[in-house]
């Protein structure tokens, strides 16, 4: 990494490592955040922060890991100002590692600026509500859960679910406006490097790579070096979103691997913890990242973000989980139950929800709303139907319920099922939404829909 | 106490510990480091001043210098307040905008109010007046909606010797002076008010008087009295947001304090965009005239978070003392715990549950202690009230937790937020069998009083049909609806009608919105009279689907749509066709029409 400003003095004064904490004595004028460099006994360089600092101590987080180092040779200085990266325009088509450091075969980032990784908030006056909406090319979102440019959205799902084939679907297929005015940035942590290859064969082999950023921390990286990736992330959406005017989709998986970080560097701080050891600081941490996106008045480009967490057995409660969703604007969750009947991608509507979708809805189609609220109650209606005829058997059910059945069925099959390189449209997405109806449903059942909107839209008429 | 340096020794987040200085003081306000970032001791060891800083720390070394101010930590209150947007310590968010630039930077120093703007200030005594604290000086239209009234500052009291004339004078300028025979006192427009100290009134009153929310559930079922206390308690998704809001603009009180604390930036930038828009049903006036921003978004300096609710419960209370009702809604309190937390974590005090300090129960308690309906000071006979709604966002929705039980120990309204009435699109997801209102009995002699003597009654009577309906729904999940006897089924015939026709209410529509007292109780009482009607008529042998046919329920459902006037004229016409059908006992409602 390259770093703009000087190096100070070497201390060889540790008096402890400690996890992936080092404690340096005698140090001098030493601020807190400060970046350290740390040389280990066979002159290898670490990246390291510090995180308490007093008068004669200062306890060195080590980005790298702590493996190897001891306390009679490791070598320790200060930069003197916070971590900052390189960054400029360069950054689009590059595929770095955790902590933003070029991992390809490319030339380093021919710095424009530094940017502070920590970002500063943005100031609640000067936001833009988020507004206009991101094609996915996902029916089950696009016409369901439609995501406004700005929003922060999770998808929530379990382990052994195809959120990477997911998220990468998302990333090749999304659009905002043109096609130079839009971005992915997309940041792993804690994944295999089967499934970082899986990402970057995505993008790289089906074109997609140009106009996005892969940044990879892996499993088997020191985990405190997660701590920073989804902050470069951010730190590089911010830069494409508001200095570049560029529409940026960040997609950060998976957020679990990054708690479960935070958790091991509190612990080994000795913090007291909160539910499940995570520290009751989390929900600030998280938030401090997701609140990164968003619009700002004035300014033309803005952040998405999606966040990717794994539900530990499913449990939608767990820390992680539970707060993401109190800081996230909505949810997408994967589930298991269609996934094991073969339906891709595995989307349950029926718990998931954009809160912004009015928002992005009004920079669709004007049936957009009211055709997804009526699948959203029919497909209830058939899974409640589904439920009831497990109680009374299938022949109790009336020739209305049996319609129902086979429009749950057909809206799993067709609306909801596609092919991990089909890229619908929101106008197929929509038609398909209606011929779903008129095949299955009668007309009378369609309340949520005003008379003008059937008249125009209902293919059955328009057929007349 | 003047001003007094010391130096940091230590930097471990948002704690800062300075050395060296003489005489420092619990909640003293301390400016550390060369960019001087705001902060305020909250312990002392030995010579040792435990400092937690509202902003960002990053950068800052031992060795640099802390001023203690002498002062604790304080808001300026007077005109200007209204219609502004503030940080957790009382900055202006849109003046620091306009300076910085979209991203908050650190050391920013602007006061709460504007300096430079003059207000038009008419003077209400004279020379020679006997004044004490409490007292009118003068008034000042600080918004078409607000009158704000410059009062003499608690702890003053003499004769006016000096008045100014009506004329236009900044917050800083002397409006009057004082004088008790030995000293004479400078009045301003602007008092400062240290924010973790309630302010004086003469006596607490009994919350008699209902705050009226236009929410149909929460007015009929589950009130809140103006200077009583409620908390809405929900996960996530449950839609704890939209009720602060919608209670932030149909709420019949003056004026509105607004805290988001350690929430979504958007959701500020929702109520920033949208309340200049909407207008006060009963002024006529846009929101934003009487509404006052409070905003620490969870992405701002925690420190600042655990401040926020204590400056924006200090201006609540100084409305009040004009005599005013305010409303003050805190989104979310789990928040605000969380903040308490981390800083507690930091100074190493002994944790109690979760990891939440042991004195958490009696921060809260001594926050909503702060709200209440009051004879404000001064001479006349004024009466304001501070109403108190926190939001407490549960983990995994688990009311066993700290917050929610140390929450639930003060407060008189609890609304609890159902998850599955969320998943079923059932807004507001106000559970009607959890919820509860230690209000209602007080509050149903108002409204029996001043909307109609039935309120009470159908509000007893509802409250038994949902949780008939809720008994039998249990009992037909394993039998099936079928087996049950038709009596049950009307039952839940009608169970259905109240939650969809009544308690449902859309946020979104422009009619629906707002309900007030008298439409809601004309579709209580319409739904009543057809229940009276229908089981009349079954007992009479009139089969169950010619009570239940579609036709009236259609009626019904559509009443929330209407204006009041046009709810008058359809409840009146159901009304007829209820009584004239069951007069028969046979045939159809349709063949009547």
């Amino acid at each position: 990494m390259k770093v703009k400003f000087r190096l100070q003095k070497y201390y060889r004064t540790v008096r402890e490592v400690k996890g992936p904490l080092l404690i340096v004595e005698k140090v001098k004028e030493v601020g807190y955040g400060e970046v350290v460099k740390v040389l280990d006994p066979s002159g290898r360089e670490r990246m390291g922060t510090v995180i308490d600092v007093a008068e004669d101590f200062a306890v060195v987080q080590v980005l790298e890991g702590t493996s190897e180092l001891d306390v009679d040779h490791t070598t320790v200085s200060f930069y003197g100002d916070t971590y900052k990266i390189p960054m400029s325009d360069d950054v689009l088509g590059r595929v770095l590692d955790g902590l933003g450091r070029p991992n390809d075969e490319g030339p380093p980032i021919e710095p424009l600026d530094y940017m502070d990784v920590n970002g500063l908030p943005i100031n609640p006056v000067s936001r833009d509500y988020p507004k206009e909406f991101i094609e996915t090319g996902i029916s089950a979102i696009d016409g369901m859960n439609t995501i406004s440019r700005g929003q922060k959205i999770a998808l929530f799902t379990g382990s052994g679910l195809p959120h990477n084939l997911l998220t990468s679907q998302i990333a090749r297929q999304a659009r905002a406006g043109d096609e130079e005015d839009f971005a992915v940035v997309l940041a792993t942590m804690g994944v295999t490097s089967d499934e970082a290859r899986f990402f970057r064969e995505e993008l790289e082999g089906r074109g997609a790579l140009h106009r996005s950023v892969l940044i990879i921390n892996l499993a088997d990286d020191p985990p405190i070096e997660r701590l920073m990736t989804p902050r470069v992330a951010l730190t590089i959406a911010e830069y494409l979103a508001f200095e570049l005017g560029i529409h940026v989709l960040v997609l950060l998986t998976d957020m679990l691997n990054y708690a479960g970080a935070l958790r091991e560097i509190s612990a080994a701080r000795g913090e007291v913890p909160s539910r499940r050891g995570y520290p009751g600081y989390l929900y600030t941490d998280l938030a401090t990242l997701y609140e990164r996106c968003g619009r700002i008045k004035g300014l033309k480009g803005s952040i998405t973000l999606i966040p990717v967490v794994t539900m530990p057995n499913d449990d939608v409660t767990y820390p992680v989980v539970d707060l993401t969703g109190y800081i996230t604007e909505g949810q997408i969750y994967l589930d298991r139950g269609l996934h094991q009947k073969g339906i891709y991608p595995p989307i349950n509507v029926l718990p998931s929800l954009s809160r912004l979708m009015k928002e992005a809805a009004k920079y669709t189609r004007r049936d957009h709303m009211y055709l997804s609220n009526q699948l959203y109650a029919a497909y209830a209606e058939a899974q409640y139907i589904r439920s009831l005829s497990l109680v009374v058997g299938e022949e109790a059910l009336t020739p209305r319920d049996r319609k129902y059945l086979s429009f749950g069925e057909a809206f799993e099959r067709k609306f909801v099922n596609q092919g991990p390189y089909e890229r619908r449209s929101l106008d197929e997405t929509l038609e398909l939404g209606w011929e779903l109806l008129a095949e299955y449903l009668p007309e009378e059942e369609l309340t949520r829909i005003p008379p003008e909107i059937l008249e125009e839209y209902y293919p059955k008429r328009k057929r007349e | 106490m003047g001003v007094r340096v010391g130096r940091i020794t230590r930097v471990s987040g948002p704690v800062v510990i300075a050395k060296g200085v003489r005489g420092a003081r619990m909640y003293e306000l301390a400016r550390v480091g060369e960019e001087e970032l705001v902060g305020e001791v909250v312990e002392l060891r030995g010579n040792l001043a435990i400092i937690q800083v509202y902003e960002d720390t990053s950068g800052l070394r031992p060795g640099e210098g802390v001023k203690l101010s002498g002062k604790p930590l304080s808001i300026e209150l007077g005109p200007g307040l209204i219609g502004g947007i503030f940080d957790g310590i009382g900055r202006p968010l849109t003046l620091i905008a306009k300076e910085g630039g979209a991203f908050i930077k650190r050391g920013v120093s602007l006061p709460t109010l504007p300096r430079h703007r003059k207000w038009n200030f008419k003077p209400k005594v004279k020379a020679g007046d006997k004044v004490r604290e409490g007292d009118l000086i003068g008034e000042v239209i600080e918004t078409p909606s607000v009158t704000h009234r410059v009062m003499v500052p608690p702890g003053v009291k003499g004769r006016i010797v000096e008045v100014v004339k009506e004329g236009a004078y900044t917050v800083e300028d002397v409006v009057a002076i004082v004088s008790n025979g030995t000293k004479k006192m400078e009045i301003h427009m602007r008092q400062v008010w240290p924010v973790r100290e309630p302010r004086p009134y003469k006596v607490k009153l009994d919350p008699k008087v209902p705050l009226i929310t236009g929410i149909r559930n929460i007015d009929l079922l589950f009130p809140v009295a103006k200077g009583g206390t409620a908390a809405i308690i929900g996960g996530f998704g449950t839609g704890k947001t939209v009720i602060q809001q919608q209670l932030a603009k149909w709420s019949d009180a003056k004026v509105i304090v607004y805290i988001g604390c350690g929430e979504r930036g958007n959701e500020m930038t929702e109520v920033l965009t949208t309340f200049p828009k909407l207008r006060d049903p009963k002024s006529g006036r846009p929101l934003m005239e009487r509404t006052i921003l409070i905003a620490n978004t969870s992405n701002m300096p925690v420190a600042a978070r655990e401040a926020s609710i204590y400056t924006g419960v200090t201006i609540a209370e100084y409305y009040r003392d004009m005599g005013y009702d305010v409303a003050l809604m805190a989104d979310s309190t789990s928040r605000w715990a969380e903040a308490l937390r981390e800083i507690s974590g930091r100074l190493g005090e002994v944790p109690g549950e979760e990891g939440y300090p042991p004195y958490l129960a009696d921060r809260l308690a001594e926050f909503y202690e702060r709200a209440g309906r009051v004879i404000c000071l001064g001479s006349e006979d004024r009466r304001g009230s501070v109403t108190i709604v926190g939001a407490v966002s549960p983990p995994g929705g688990d009311l066993s937790e700290p917050v929610t039980q140390s929450t639930l120990k003060v407060v008189g309204t609890f609304w609890a937020l159902d998850k599955a009435l969320a998943e079923q699109r059932h807004f507001p997801a106000i559970s009607w069998l959890t919820s509860y209102s230690l209000y209602a009995d007080s509050l149903g002699t108002w409204y029996a009083r001043e909307i109609s003597p039935e309120w009470p009654i159908l509000r007893r009577r509802i409250q038994e049909v949902l949780r008939k309906e809720a008994e039998l729904l249990e009992i037909a999940r394993l039998i099936g609806i079928d087996a049950l006897p038709d009596r049950d089924k009307l039952l839940l015939f009608f169970g259905k009608m109240l939650r969809e026709d009544l308690l449902m209410q859309d946020s979104f529509h422009p009619i629906d919105t707002y309900s007030e007292p008298r439409k809601t109780l004309l579709i209580a009482r319409i739904i009543m009279k057809f229940y009276d009607e229908a089981f009349k008529m079954l007992s009479e042998g009139v089969p169950l689907e010619k009570i239940t046919s579609p036709k009236i329920r259609s009626m019904i459902s559509k009443l929330r749509y209407l204006p009041t006037l046009k709810v008058e004229d359809e409840v009146s016409r159901i009304e007829k066709l209820i009584t004239r059908f069951s007069m028969k006992g046979e045939g159809t409602y349709e063949s009547q029409i």
